[in-house]
């Protein structure tokens, strides 16, 4: 079983009358709500999260990409991997991921991850999500029926971007590139693993199928939501018959809080969870669905209210119980956590989880305690849930014998004399 | 008044197409409808059939043929223009009007091939940008928010839109944002997510002579737009209309269908 601690690096200074002020926290968020010098001590804090975490012994740390939006501060998330890269050792750089479509000409993919993969000597994991219509349509001015498309195409390119050879001429509808010659080349042959982040449309369920990748369904509303949607990928997946059932073909996203009792969870960690509820989660359902992005089958199953004119106005405001029974978060004691994590693994049928255990404004000494407390007390007992299954199937492969980069870095200011020699 | 009727065409390109027709007599006028597609009733058009033959083409994703992923880029729909046309077999060249979406497809068919048409109606055309006039992102709203920018009276508006469909219940919302969906889908090919595809670099082909219509409160493409088409084409009538919204051909239906029976006169 693989733990990956994930972080979507919120903005934690969002006002109380947001949702009464704004339209959005996404695509049109007032951008004079962001404070530079704030950012200054935001990033690194987070960053300094992510390497506590890969301290206290996860096995990945994760990051992904949004654009213009107020629970997600990293448009360019290879940035924030490669400031991991230097100061971690051994857990997996997972980058969930690249939105493909959006980087012209894609390429530039195939390089960045490339370098990642070179620098961290093969810790890298890969994500390569279609993207969500704020990001890919009204951030980045994709058009919403040919987004798929583009996203098929730049797939292609890179993956042979990474495997040939010898330099060819790639001829797509959205990139022509007479002289595609990747170089740098990932160090992971014949490619770094591939995560695919999905909203359960079948689609992309086959493409992973297709292409033998992780299927990682990436959502806010918890293990008891998910499973209707992992139990219809895991029937595709015995209805196509060509893959076997091999629980790391899934992964999952969930918030996590862990504290001494299930009473001090609530005491430490509800004002944070309902500040990412009630005030980060507010998107405009106008740029949640521009036509041509979703198909017609997904329309067609989907949920309408959001679309009424009487709905507009009624936020939903969530409450610390509605976010626990709802199953939204796993809460409490290492006791209760580690049994409703357990019943989720096996429900789900998945091998890694991306544990969200900072959310919202959460202050940093709160979000060390729950991290640790569930390194220490839930996670060795969840490792081994899988005994019959190679859980590196979609895992990095590192080499064994790689730079330390963190042993290197006093190393990194030594002075040489003519000869090469280290001077005092 | 002329009464509607259908006839099925397929184009060289392999696209079957309905062509919704008013009138049989008079010479051929070739209209292009906007990005919401024919409403239930179409009153501008059954006037001018009095005077036209009217060939109302149903646009890919706007049919029940689903074509509309032959269609990828401005020259695709521009020259889909044209393949309809051609599968018309006029006896004389058309004169060619369009609304919106219609308009500005109208205007690259134009662009590219003035000879094959006679005269040229721009309706509330897209296909320009100024950025000192953003126009309103349709993209970006929810169906009951439609009403508010396409029409002068908003109230008798959402009444066109609908056509007394009930969308509280939760099959007719289903049907029509499924339609939307592949309608706006489609047109977002051109228009999204600015409607600009470069047509102001060749409006100065057009010499044909050309009526602009614009509507005085137009809160979707505003009025400065009638007034840069006006500027970029040579040979140009502009003509505004008053109590009017975007939705010209179903808020002042009579006044625009004059206006167009004496251009074309």
């Amino acid at each position: 079983m693989k733990f990956t601690w994930f972080n979507l690096m919120p903005w934690p200074d969002l006002p109380e009358d947001f949702r009464e002020k704004n339209r959005s926290v996404w695509v049109d968020i007032p951008n004079t709500l962001f404070d530079p010098v704030r950012a200054n001590e935001i990033y690194n804090t987070y960053m300094d999260q992510l390497e506590f975490a890969a301290a206290v012994g996860f096995d990945g740390i994760g990051v992904n990409e949004h654009h213009q939006n107020g629970y997600g501060i990293m448009p360019s998330p290879n940035i924030i991997a490669a400031g991991l890269a230097r100061r971690t050792t051994d857990a997996a750089i997972c980058v969930i991921g690249n939105s493909i479509a959006l980087y012209n000409p894609p390429i530039r993919v195939a390089e960045e991850l490339a370098m990642l993969d070179c620098i961290t000597g093969g810790r890298l994991v890969a994500g390569f999500p279609v993207g969500t219509p704020m990001d890919t349509n009204f951030c980045y001015g994709q058009i919403p029926a040919l987004t798929r498309d583009k996203y098929d195409e730049a797939h292609e390119l890179i993956m042979r971007a990474w495997a040939e050879t010898e330099p060819f001429a790639f001829d797509g509808k959205y990139n022509q590139l007479r002289y595609v010659n990747c170089w740098p080349k990932p160090i992971q042959k014949p490619h770094p693993p591939i995560y695919v982040p999905g909203g359960g449309s079948i689609e992309t369920w086959d493409f992973c199928l297709d292409h033998d990748y992780n299927y990682s369904y990436l959502s806010f509303n918890g293990h008891k939501a998910g499973k209707a949607l992992l139990d219809g990928y895991w029937e595709r997946v015995s209805e196509r018959g060509d893959r076997d059932d091999h629980p790391g073909r899934a992964s999952f996203a969930q918030i996590i809080c862990v504290a001494d009792t299930d009473a001090e969870a609530e005491e430490l960690y509800a004002e944070h969870l309902l500040y990412f509820f009630n005030r980060c989660l507010h998107v405009y359902p106008g740029y949640a669905d521009p036509p041509g992005y979703r198909t017609l089958k997904t329309i067609k199953a989907g949920k309408l209210a959001q679309f009424r004119k009487e709905n507009m106005k009624l936020f939903q405001t969530l409450t610390w119980k509605d976010l626990v029974e709802g199953g939204f978060v796993i809460a409490g004691s290492p006791d209760t956590v580690r049994e409703q994590m357990e019943q989720m693994i096996k429900d789900l049928r998945i091998g890694t989880v991306f544990c969200l255990l900072h959310m919202g404004d959460m202050p940093d000494w709160k979000t060390r305690y729950s991290t640790q407390l569930f390194a220490e007390k839930v996670m060795p007992q969840l490792q081994d849930i899988w005994p019959d299954y190679d859980m590196d199937r979609w895992w990095c492969h590192p080499l064994e014998d790689r730079v330390d980069t963190v042993a290197t870095m006093p190393a990194a200011t030594r002075k040489v004399d003519r000869a090469g020699n280290s001077l005092s | 008044m002329s009464t509607a009727t259908t006839t099925r065409i397929t184009t060289r390109r392999g696209l079957a197409a309905d062509v919704v027709e008013f009138g049989t007599d008079g010479p051929p006028l070739v209209f292009l409808h906007g990005a919401g597609g024919h409403l239930a009733h179409e009153p501008m058009l059954e006037t001018l059939g009095e005077s036209f033959h009217v060939y109302a083409p149903v646009w890919p994703g706007y049919g029940p043929d689903n074509t509309e992923t032959a269609l990828e880029d401005m020259l695709d729909f521009t020259l889909h223009g044209w393949d309809v046309v051609d599968q018309l077999n006029l006896d004389r060249a058309p004169h060619l009007v369009g609304h919106s979406m219609g308009g500005m497809i109208a205007a690259e068919m134009a662009a590219l091939n003035p000879g094959s048409l006679d005269r040229l109606v721009l309706v509330a055309s897209a296909g320009l940008w100024l950025d000192e006039h953003p126009i309103t992102d349709i993209f970006a709203m929810l169906p009951f928010e439609l009403a508010e920018v396409l029409f002068h009276d908003p109230v008798a508006g959402e009444k066109l839109l609908t056509a007394g469909q009930d969308f509280s219940s939760d099959g007719a919302l289903t049907e029509f944002m499924v339609g939307n969906a592949r309608r706006l889908g489609t047109a977002g090919k051109i228009l999204f997510p600015i409607p600009n595809r470069r047509l102001s670099k060749r409006l100065y082909r057009i010499t044909n002579p050309t009526l602009v219509l614009w509507g005085d409160d137009d809160r979707l493409i505003p009025p400065a737009y009638a007034a840069a088409f006006a500027e970029a084409i040579a040979n140009v009538r502009l003509e505004r209309l008053a109590e009017c919204g975007h939705m010209i051909p179903h808020e002042q239906p009579a006044v625009a269908a004059t206006l167009i029976k004496d251009f074309l006169a």
